[in-house]
């Protein structure tokens, strides 16, 4: 972190860049000159996944976005350790869009799970290779030899990797099959895997240095500002009266955007030589727009399509768990309950509003934006503008927040299209009040829960019907596993309904609720389906223990007995449900379970495996809160987590990955949500949306099972079980169930 | 026509009299540390000194600052070590880092004019800032950690 990153950097190609962690992509620069910066022919490259210089210095190419996870420094330190090149003498590059480096997406929690294998091996492949360079090089047998810290070492002899690389001749290169096969360390020897470290994106962060989408810049550039049609899809602007914006100094055009990709239906961009002047013109200019068909929705009528569509008995598709018909167990039951559970629509509210700077530049597009999918937008850029995706990079900078609204660029097409139809370089940025009307929401679900018990009280059988607007099925339907009878569902709208419990025949069915897909495009929100489907889930795994008059841990508990599925498999899922039963036990005993607490006052749990049963994060919540029973006013205490991700890479940023998940699920819970009302959501900026402040933060306590198993993703998952343990705490507290996100105090009232 | 100081520098900026300091401190003068959040003043990614106190630049009018001392993140301290970017540093506060020049200039002033800051005054102070990460544990915790550092402890 030694170049300041709000320098202008001028590239290979010449053109004034500040690139996508340039702070740290071009902080090698101190130890080398540019020259030697851009050239790899004195460097080492034995995958395309990092290149060891002849300073020694080993540049990690990463293709995950950083957005707040410091993803660079937990990947490099992957690779790092098993090269035994010391840290400080590693850098990480955010690497432009190119299709070598295959799928490009952050997020999903996926980052060092899918990583941990690929780096482990490269960085292995490479100590082998300097080993028996090092050898040669010292005369000496390779089987002498040992990689410590950046040197070959063979008795007294050694020798650095820098003067390796240097002597040149190292050309050994590796195959993804010979990667497999590469021995990595023995656990026992890691140097900086599971170690504390000072994440490289830290100080820039604190200084103003941090370069991220919205302070892209070329010359020559103006600025845009888009006027939003009355729908998210299906509009139509057929004119635009500009004549008050003319007044605005510094106002330019407007022009009607042509999206033969139809991402940006009916969009009218504003263009001006200054942003604020962009943004006065754009309120200025009177659009005549023939809206969509959705004009007229309301939240109500989404919320009352999905349950109209539950009421189908054909509707959706029913997910592979084994034995999903339930009729028998119902007809036989001695008891059941049956529970519906709704969550209102949620903003991502990123606190950077999405903007892009598009360009032409040598014939090819450019487009400069903090971005999570690269790899799912550039096929709408190169529709959008009607040139070969090889045509198009993009250079993705730090993101002023993802949670999942960046995985959607729909925006960066709004940009590319105004630079081509003005001809210059343009730099859009939505307002708040823009980037919340054309955000792709979290959308509004319904979900209906059943569950059969026989005369010992045994559960024999479970259904969990969830219905909710489909972002997988808008955007990447490609990414759409199949059902029972080969009916696509969307992963992401019903994760975590597949749960790991034991409950006789299980019946998990995800629908599509078609108008939320036409009113908006609905969006992933962190914590995907798990977000919401675990909120019903684990609520309702709570009302079925008090129904039987048993305690909720031990409830649990008895169902988490790693049977059949359930037992899990390696190399990522090791114990299956007793892992998640572990975590269960262990956040019950350290919240004090069981104990005595003062009126008004309880605690609540609840558990996940994370995002997904191939990736499973065993996680589970204590809440404690405190109910004002006059007001209905939840106040949450205490939040004690207890998580297994298996092995824990960067034990700080799992840390506050946990810390900042656990609280966008109080968040969630309590202070968010919106509502659709002709054809937009309600809540268009902070007073009317309120996300949790400072104040409002209770105590939290963490801890991390101690664990070698495969490393999970840890972005996401407390965010799953917080909402439904503020809510048992909240029954436990004063009996009142809640059976809707978010819990107002209101709603408390009236149930107590 | 606006002339002000920032971060020490005599300054003279051509932009309309209703023109946000924001986007004048952005674009103009070309420091981009300080954020657009929300526009209405209500998240602080905004967050300047001016005359000494943390003002949202978002809804301050050039107009309204001719003639004074404006401080951006990057004239906080000049190598980037005041006791709350120390703090920051140490607690490894940010995560996104998007909301944090607002977040530090908050802390700053707030702990300029409060030395002996309790934990309630914390609460009540850094909690118009807004970070979508919720990195507010650690925010707690580095402005009581800086706290202790400006009073030599």
């Amino acid at each position: 972190m030694d170049t300041p990153a709000n320098i202008p950097v001028l590239s290979r190609r010449g053109f004034l860049i500040a690139a996508a962690g340039s702070g740290v992509a071009f902080s090698f620069l101190t130890a080398c000159t540019p020259e030697e910066a851009a050239s790899t022919a004195a460097a080492y490259e034995p995958t395309q996944w990092y290149a060891i210089d002849n300073a020694g210095i080993v540049t990690v190419n990463v293709i995950r976005a950083e957005m707040g996870q410091h993803v660079g420094t937990s990947l490099a330190r992957i690779l790092a350790d098993e090269l035994e090149a010391p840290w400080e003498n590693v850098r990480v590059r955010h690497v432009d869009s190119d299709p070598k480096w295959g799928l490009m997406v952050t997020g999903g929690s996926w980052s060092v799970w899918q990583t941990y294998p690929l780096y482990s091996q490269a960085g292995a492949a490479g100590r082998a290779a300097l080993i028996e360079a090092g050898a040669a090089a010292l005369g000496v047998d390779p089987a002498s030899c040992k990689a410590v810290n950046g040197e070959i070492v063979s008795g007294g002899k050694k020798i650095s990797y820098k003067d390796i690389v240097r002597k040149g001749g190292l050309a050994k290169t590796y195959t993804p099959e010979e990667l497999g096969k590469i021995a990595l360390k023995p656990v026992a020897e890691r140097k900086l895997i599971g170690k504390p470290v000072t994440s490289l994106d830290i100080v820039e962060k604190t200084n103003g240095a941090a370069v991220f989408g919205i302070d892209a810049k070329v010359e020559g550039m103006v600025y845009g500002r888009p006027v939003l049609p009355p729908t998210r899809n299906g509009s139509k602007a057929n004119s635009v009266d500009d004549s008050a914006a003319k007044g605005v100094k510094g106002y330019l055009q407007s022009v009607i955007l042509d999206d033969p990709s139809n991402t940006v239906p009916g969009w009218v961009m504003v263009i001006a030589e200054t942003y604020p002047a962009a943004k006065k013109a754009a309120d200025l200019v009177k659009v005549d727009w023939t809206p969509g068909p959705t004009a007229n929705v309301s939240e109500k009528d989404i919320q009352a399509n999905a349950t109209k569509l539950i009421a189908k008995a054909d509707a959706g598709s029913v997910l592979p768990t084994g034995n999903t018909d339930t009729s028998a167990a119902f007809r036989a039951a001695a008891s059941s309950i049956e529970a519906t559970y709704t969550t209102a629509t949620a903003l991502h509210f990123q606190m950077e509003p999405v903007n892009a700077l598009a360009f032409q530049k040598d014939g090819k597009w450019e487009i400069h934006t903090g971005n999570q999918w690269q790899s799912l937008v550039l096929p709408w850029l190169a529709t959008a503008l009607a040139v070969p995706e090889t045509d198009i990079v993009m250079r993705t900078y730090r993101l002023g927040g993802g949670f999942g609204r960046r995985l959607n660029g729909d925006y960066a097409v709004g940009a590319a299209l105004a630079s081509k139809a003005v001809g210059k370089p343009v730099k859009m940025i939505l307002t708040r009040e823009d980037d919340t009307k054309f955000d792709s929401v979290r959308s509004p679900s319904v979900q209906k829960m059943r569950m059969a018990f026989d005369k010992a009280g045994a559960v024999t059988g479970m259904e969990q019907h969830v219905a909710c607007g489909w972002p997988t099925e808008i955007m990447a339907p490609f990414f759409m596993p199949k059902g029972e009878k080969d009916v696509p569902f969307d992963p992401f709208a019903i994760s975590g309904a597949n749960h790991w419990y034991t409950v006789g025949s299980h019946k998990v069915r995800a629908i599509s609720n078609d108008l939320a897909n036409a009113t908006f495009r609905p969006g992933w929100l962190r914590s995907v389906g798990p977000g919401f489907t675990n909120w019903a889930l684990e609520s309702f795994m709570d009302e079925a223990a008090h129904k039987l008059k048993m305690d909720p841990v031990a409830f649990r508990l008895k169902l988490l007995t790693a049977e059949g599925a359930n037992a899990g498999s390696a190399p990522n899922a090791v114990g299956g449900a007793l892992r998640q039963a572990n975590v269960v036990k262990l956040a019950a005993e350290k919240a004090g379970w069981g104990g005595q607490l003062p009126d008004g006052t309880g605690l609540g749990l609840a558990t996940s495996f994370g995002q997904e049963r191939d990736m499973p994060t065993w996680v589970a919540c204590v809440a404690r809160v405190n109910v004002n029973r006059d007001t209905g006013a939840v106040k949450v205490e205490k939040l004690t987590l207890v998580a297994d991700a298996g092995t824990i890479v960067d034990p700080d940023g799992a840390l506050s990955q946990m810390q900042g998940a656990s609280l966008w699920g109080l968040s969630l819970a309590l202070h968010e949500g919106t509502e659709f009302e002709k054809g937009n959501v309600k809540a268009m900026n902070l007073g009317a949306y309120t996300p949790l402040r400072l104040a409002d933060t209770p105590e939290l306590d963490i801890t991390f099972v101690d664990s070698a198993e495969a490393p999970v993703g840890l972005g996401e998952p407390a965010t799953t079980v917080v909402g439904p343990a503020i809510g048992n705490a909240i029954f436990n507290a004063v009996g009142a169930r809640l059976r809707h996100i978010p819990i107002t105090a209101a709603a408390v009232k009236a149930a107590i | 026509m606006s002339s002000f100081k920032i971060n020490g520098k005599a300054i003279t900026v051509d932009a309309d009299d209703d023109t946000p300091l924001l986007w004048v401190i952005r674009d103009e003068v070309g420091l981009t540390g300080t954020k657009f959040g929300c526009g209405i003043g209500m998240c602080g990614a905004c967050t300047v000194h001016i005359g000494g106190r943390a003002t949202r630049s978002c809804i301050m009018p050039v107009s309204a600052v001719e003639g004074a001392e404006i401080t951006t993140i990057e004239g906080l301290d000049p190598k980037g070590e005041h006791p709350v970017q120390k703090a920051w540093q140490d607690l490894q506060v940010p995560q996104c880092g998007y909301c944090q020049s607002g977040q530090i200039m908050q802390a700053a002033a707030v702990l300029k004019d409060n030395p002996n800051i309790s934990d309630a005054d914390i609460d009540a102070q850094m909690t118009g800032n807004l970070c979508r990460c919720m990195t507010y544990t650690r925010i707690k915790a580095a402005v009581r950690q800086a706290a202790n550092a400006m009073k030599g402890g």
